[in-house]
């Protein structure tokens, strides 16, 4: 039934928007809800972390490692032009545990993970899995979004810690190649610029990225409708709305940052 | 709660439904429905796809919420419920859903067990294994225990499902469309699968189906339900008049005569 443009408050487009951020808000008072409720879905958590951290780490390794070799290879001409090719190490540290590290871990994990939610869960729904839950008397919002959602918040910033390692590794390779620089050097180079503040936010960011990824790939997938099309969209529109959301949040956390630094 | 029926008999009302009504959008689907349900019966609900069969069923699984009216199952008004409540109020109800809705990345055995596990904390190990494998002889598949649902023929997933219900031992069954997709042999082995649990685990059902066969076979009473509402209603010789139009149509489209 093809619904008449009077009917709409703004435009089709727009009220749908107003009504997504809606039910989202409501989703996410949901989750929060009934992470404290009992049972517990403990063995469903360790599974759920195990997918979200083990079967993302071969992605993760090979992005931060070309990352870190890539980008000290790009950087090392302009500071060797200004007689600071010392200073690469120090660069690389900064940029990989303020920016590179966080963002990167959190848009591959939005690709992999946030589809991965979005798509199973999407599936789940349009073959009636979810409801063949409900009536079984498990409640599928316990199990399938909060043991997702936990999971992300809490092995993003563990993936986001390795990433950042791995692709100093990746860096050291190069400084080392050209350098001869030790392992100990460079680490101790890279770090002496890296402040307490600088990690903490890295980490505090990854939580938020985690959640983010978590809940917008549940959303998408709980509330999936339309068949196999449907799932498409789901996966789809979780990748596509966690990475807008990570960019705006990654925007809000610099500023909050470069304030508590005094910048 | 009891009710006296036409011939006097009196009974127990398992579910019972009044002046129920649901709309999607501008779409009503059920106008009005009223029906009551008694302890031991098979009470089938026939009528053409798209006609809210389904969105009656689920809606005494208290899947869907009614936009009028009242549904009590078990003396519980299901729309009123709190989760807590609903939850339990569950455990006593068993829903065979169309395409089964197996959970797709767990074993049979992991299917049949998650219910149980998860509601009767409980049971041990032992005790869970016994009662998969007791189901799983009842539909006739103890072998396929270890297998991935996707390794299952459309009749075995059908089974699966109906096993999958019958373990937390519900009073009520709902069965969506329980033949449908299936071969003439396996549809009649579903439907003896249907009278041999009502039999033995004196379950009281309630069978969404389109298929006269299954509605013959399997149905203590019958109701046709056309534009939102039940046209006729009783034993199946009393609702197949043929000189009613409306139910002859029934008898063209299933080729019976």
């Amino acid at each position: 039934m093809k619904k008449n443009s009077k009917e709409f408050v703004f435009s089709r487009r727009v009220d749908a928007f107003f009504l997504d951020v809606v039910s989202i808000h409501k989703f996410i008072t949901r989750f929060f809800k009934e992470l404290f409720r009992r049972p517990f879905e403990f063995k469903e958590i360790i599974h759920q972390c195990y997918v979200v951290g083990v079967k993302s780490l071969l992605l993760i390794s090979l992005t931060g490692f070309v990352i870190g070799i890539v980008f000290t290879k790009q950087s090392r001409p302009p500071l060797v032009a200004f007689g600071a090719a010392s200073w690469l190490p120090s660069l690389i540290g900064i940029a990989f545990v303020r920016a590179i590290g966080p963002l990167v871990t959190a848009l591959i994990a939005a690709g992999k993970v946030g589809s991965n939610i979005g798509a199973e869960l999407g599936s789940m729904k349009v073959t009636e899995q979810i409801d063949a839950m409900d009536v079984s008397a498990v409640n599928p919002f316990k199990y399938l979004v909060v043991t997702r959602v936990v999971a992300t918040t809490v092995m993003l910033p563990i993936l986001m810690l390795y990433c950042t390692l791995v692709g100093m590794m990746g860096s050291y390779l190069n400084v080392h190649a050209n350098e001869l620089t030790s392992l100990v050097s460079y680490f101790d180079h890279a770090f002496s610029s890296v402040s307490f503040i600088d990690v903490w936010s890295a980490v505090i960011r990854s939580f938020f990225y985690g959640f983010t990824i978590g809940i917008v790939g549940c959303y998408r997938g709980f509330n999936a409708t339309n068949g196999t099309q449907g799932v498409g969209k789901a996966a789809n529109r979780a990748v596509v709305f966690s990475m807008f959301l990570i960019f705006a949040e990654e925007l809000v956390a610099v500023q909050i940052t470069n304030w508590i630094n005094g910048i | 709660m009891k009710y006296n029926i036409q011939q006097g008999e009196s009974r127990d009302i398992v579910i019972s439904v009044s002046d129920l009504h649901i709309s999607f959008g501008r779409l009503a689907v059920l106008k009005g429905i009223d029906l009551e349900v008694y302890k031991g019966e098979n009470f089938v609900v026939l009528g053409r796809s798209g006609s809210g069969k389904s969105v009656l069923i689920k809606t005494i699984a208290g899947l869907l919420k009614p936009d009028k009216g009242i549904v009590n199952v078990l003396g519980l008004q299901v729309d009123k419920l709190k989760v807590h409540d609903l939850q339990k109020l569950r455990l006593k109800m068993g829903f065979i859903f169309q395409s089964s809705a197996l959970y797709d990345s767990m074993t049979i055995r992991e299917n049949l067990e998650f219910s149980l596990v998860r509601n009767f904390k409980h049971m041990t190990a032992r005790e869970v294994l016994k009662a998969v494998e007791e189901v799983l002889d009842a539909v006739g598949l103890r072998e396929k225990i270890n297998e991935m649902p996707s390794e299952l023929s459309g009749g075995q997933i059908k089974r699966i499902g109906i096993a999958r219900t019958l373990i937390i031992r519900p009073e009520i069954m709902l069965y969506d469309e329980p033949t449908a997709g299936l071969d003439p042999i396996t549809c009649t082995e579903i439907n003896q699968l249907i009278n041999e649990v009502q039999s033995r685990y004196n379950t009281t059902s309630i069978i969404i189906t389109h298929d006269l066969t299954c509605a013959k076979t399997t149905g203590t009473r019958i109701a046709l339900l056309q534009d939102g509402n039940f046209i006729r209603m009783g034993s199946f010789t009393d609702v197949f008049d043929p000189g009613d139009s409306r139910v002859k149509s029934f008898y063209d489209y299933n080729f019976i005569q």
